[in-house]
């Protein structure tokens, strides 16, 4: 098989193996509307906290995620430009799909006459 | 936090392939319907907030499903699914193209092959698909092209497609 590889393609998997999980996209979700300490990171997830620092590993190996300490204090931040056109078009085509599917979901349900809806 | 173990989606820049995963709590046939049928198909295939205009759809081997996404602004994005071999209910091949309202294909543009199948599973049934693209170079190329016409997120808006998903 030919190859035209991207000097960056094991980084390109990187990131998408980083944003494969829902915990971690909810991570980079937050961290689009600005920087954030870590237990402000942690607070909305029902997990230890040794989990939840193991997903920041996971973002911070990818080079999504940056993060600096200030006494005891860990303040993270995003790497947007490791969102580069790819990803962003992957992660967009994954949403496409998953609405898709939700309304298809809700066409089933229709068809089946099982919407709650009146 | 929702998280839907039924659905999975694999990107692979490298292949050039997208795999979808997803099970419906519905029987097999009616979930094929869905897929084959036009009048069901304008009802789910663009999801919000656009929507699917059918212009013509002849689902046998060898014909053609010719249709636009319809952006809320009324732009269309036209496209043409070839039907290249059906195996109802278990599954179908197809190649994607761009195209023009007219229904002329425009074979400057990547087209991409897809695999659908249907399986039968306890509460109801699992779609796969299977979107290749013929090298990872057309890939790059839809992908370019897709950030030209700000069809594809910016950062603000991957914001609110995250928040979507992780909802």
């Amino acid at each position: 098989m030919v190859r035209h590889m991207e000097n960056n393609q094991p980084e390109l998997d990187a990131v998408f193996h980083a944003l494969s999980d829902p915990t971690r996209r909810a991570v980079v979700q937050r961290l689009t509307q600005g920087e954030a300490t870590v237990s402000e990171l942690h607070a909305p997830f029902d997990m230890g906290l040794p989990s939840f620092m193991k997903h920041l590993g996971v973002l911070e190996n990818a080079g999504l995620l940056g993060s600096a300490k200030a006494g005891r204090v860990r303040t993270c931040t995003l790497n947007p430009d490791r969102l580069n056109a790819a990803e962003r078009w992957f992660e967009e085509q994954r949403a496409f799909w998953q609405g898709r599917y939700d309304q298809l979901d809700g066409l089933l349900a229709s068809l089946k006459g099982e919407t709650d809806e009146t | 936090m929702r998280h839907d173990p039924a659905y999975r989606f694999l990107a692979d820049a490298q292949s050039g392939t997208i795999r979808i995963r997803r099970s419906f709590a519905a029987p097999r046939q009616m979930v094929w319907d869905c897929h084959t049928r036009a009048d069901l198909l304008d009802q789910w295939f663009a999801p919000k907030p656009l929507t699917t205009k059918t212009a013509a759809m002849d689902f046998r081997e060898g014909g053609q499903w010719h249709h636009a996404m319809v952006a809320p602004d009324g732009t269309e994005y036209w496209g043409i699914v070839r039907f290249d071999t059906i195996n109802p209910i278990d599954g179908y091949t197809t190649t994607d193209f761009f195209s023009d309202a007219g229904g002329a294909r425009n074979t400057a543009l990547p087209s991409s092959t897809w695999d659908v199948r249907f399986e039968d599973t306890e509460t109801g049934t699992r779609v796969s698909t299977l979107i290749a693209y013929a090298s990872p170079e057309d890939l790059r190329t839809v992908i370019d092209m897709g950030m030209e016409e700000g069809m594809t997120a910016t950062l603000e808006k991957l914001d609110e497609l995250l928040a979507r998903l992780t909802a």
